[in-house]
């Protein structure tokens, strides 16, 4: 019995492995064929992008606020507080800004296209879509899938650009330090593999986020309380995988530059 | 029921009937079989729809029709045998390909299957909108489509702001604005209250006797099979029209499902004379 158990749920396991893997194969290969639906891209990129924008704003603010509070604190210890800028543009611009926007906009986006998509599952109208010829991949998850890779690496970028103002901020008016030394020693010590880092990062999170929400969206049965249970299933997932890639990355990143 | 005429009324509809057995059917479904979750649901389903001919798809709750009607246009695949669509074998076809062979399909869904987010006007001008035509064309004709179900007056409202009967009728209108070869019904009645069942079955009515469209209508609802089978549209006093006596609507023929197999193949006549059991209890 737990065994049967056991071999469903790996069946499932990889059923659902296999399905994610073909719509994410699918959606991908649909950017290069006709019809391009250019207008949902821009509608998808308003919603995600220019939508996220002041939750990224106010939490790359705070964050890049805090890493200079702690850093700073712990610095002085050594009698390195002048440094506080290095360590909160390497924090921010490396690690914290490209992970921690991916995970506001997961909760923000994932949860949003996996509830739209599971609506319209439960509600048959993705099956209209498909009696009406229109491909639902290519219509509606597709367009996701580009708007979020897009408007993520530039949301990183805010981020980071905000979180260092935010660390300046701090380091200025509530640490008391100078604001060009902490500015100079912000971009003095980055180096080319720490801003590449930083990019390549958003793509890949940009891309778990959009197929994980979608993915979850399009296999939604079970109405009402089904889009729910799928919701959840798009913001742990996407969260999950977003931490599992960083640190992917990061090691073959560190691997490939030595930093 | 049992008054139920005997005689196929060939001058029922206001031109000749369109369908004749030398026709190429429409529709061919070849002891197809299929199943969820190794359950089996349809079970060597074999049945033929002529050209104008009107196939009332009757059945419990859970038997499986809905099943049949998605199997029609290619939304779900066969388990075994064969499905032709307008003499193409669609249980063969990719998925790409039969988008372009949808666009000679309507759908008309259970509940409508509305789309929440945009307004009728781009729910009914779809896919003219989709084949990138211009607006005032779209306009214009979705506009048309919404006239033929009475509607015209909705363009702009939003599907939540319309009655259950509003939307059936919008999808109605959606389905056949294009003017398709076939129109599938999935239980366009289902949960609406006689007067507006009514108004409904009359719309297929039309679309049966002035379109001439292939139609499959799916139902549980035997009142409204019987309606489409003993009445006809006149186009000239735009009502449905009760058949001289002893007549029936030739164009319109019944499918009987039960346990997840085709019981019944025939007439309105054969249907009523049938002495099968279950057929009896049902249509009584």
């Amino acid at each position: 019995m737990a065994l049967d158990t056991i071999d469903a749920a790996a069946k499932r396991g990889v059923l659902a492995v296999q399905e994610y893997a073909l719509l994410s194969a699918r959606a991908l290969s649909d950017i290069f064929r006709r019809p391009f639906y250019r207008d949902d891209i821009y509608m998808q990129a308003d919603i995600i992008g220019v939508g996220s924008l002041p939750i990224v704003i106010l939490t790359g603010f705070f964050l890049g606020g805090v890493l200079a509070l702690q850093s700073a604190s712990t610095l002085q210890q050594f009698g390195a507080a002048a440094f506080t800028g290095q360590l909160v543009s390497f924090s921010m611009i490396k690690e914290i800004g490209p992970v921690v926007t991916a995970l506001m906009v997961s909760g923000r986006n994932a949860s949003g296209m996996a509830s739209e998509l599971g609506s319209m599952i439960v509600t048959e109208q993705i099956d209209a879509m498909r009696a009406l010829g229109t491909d639902p991949l290519k219509k509606l998850v597709m367009p996701r899938i580009v708007a979020t890779v897009v408007m993520l690496f530039f949301l990183v970028i805010i981020s980071d650009a905000v979180g260092i103002a935010g660390g300046g901020f701090v380091s200025v008016f509530m640490l008391g330090q100078d604001s060009s030394q902490y500015f100079h020693t912000c971009y003095q010590s980055l180096q080319y593999p720490d801003i590449l880092q930083g990019l390549v990062k958003p793509i890949f999170f940009g891309f778990i986020i959009a197929t994980i929400g979608c993915f979850y969206g399009m296999k939604t049965r079970g109405g009402t309380q089904g889009v729910g249970r799928s919701t959840t299933q798009a913001v742990v997932w996407s969260s999950i995988l977003i931490i599992a890639t960083d640190f992917m990355i990061s090691r073959t990143m560190i691997g490939i530059f030595g930093r | 029921m049992n008054e139920v005429g005997i005689n196929a009324a060939p001058n029922a509809t206001t031109s000749p009937a369109p369908s004749s057995p030398a026709a190429e059917p429409v529709v061919v479904f070849d002891d197809v079989s299929v199943g969820f979750e190794r359950k089996p649901v349809l079970e060597n389903i074999s049945f033929q729809v002529r050209p104008g001919e009107m196939r009332i798809l009757l059945g419990p709750a859970g038997v499986g029709k809905s099943v049949l009607l998605k199997l029609t246009n290619g939304l779900i695949r066969p388990d075994s045998g064969r499905i032709f669509v307008f003499g193409k074998e669609i249980s063969a076809m990719r998925e790409e390909d039969l988008f372009e062979l949808r666009g000679d399909i309507g759908t008309v869904f259970q509940e409508g299957a509305l789309f929440d987010s945009l307004t009728v006007r781009d729910n009914v001008g779809y896919r003219l909108m989709e084949e990138h035509l211009p607006e005032e064309e779209v306009t214009a004709r979705a506009t048309e489509a919404l006239r033929f179900v009475e509607l015209e007056q909705t363009l702009n409202k939003f599907p939540s702001e319309l009655s259950g009967g509003m939307r059936r009728r919008v999808a109605i209108a959606r389905a056949i604005v294009t003017n398709p070869k076939l129109v599938l019904y999935d239980s366009p009645t289902g949960g609406l209250d006689p007067i507006t069942s009514t108004t409904i079955i009359e719309l297929v009515m039309k679309q049966r006797d002035v379109s001439h469209t292939s139609s499959i209508v799916v139902t549980h609802r035997i009142q409204d099979a019987f309606v489409l089978a003993m009445h006809h549209f006149n186009p000239t006093t735009k009502q449905m029209e009760l058949l001289p006596p002893h007549q029936i609507d030739p164009n319109t023929s019944f499918l009987m499902l039960h346990q997840g197999r085709l019981v019944f193949d025939g007439t309105t006549k054969e249907l009523v004379h049938s002495d099968d059991p279950f057929i009896e209890e049902y249509i009584s």
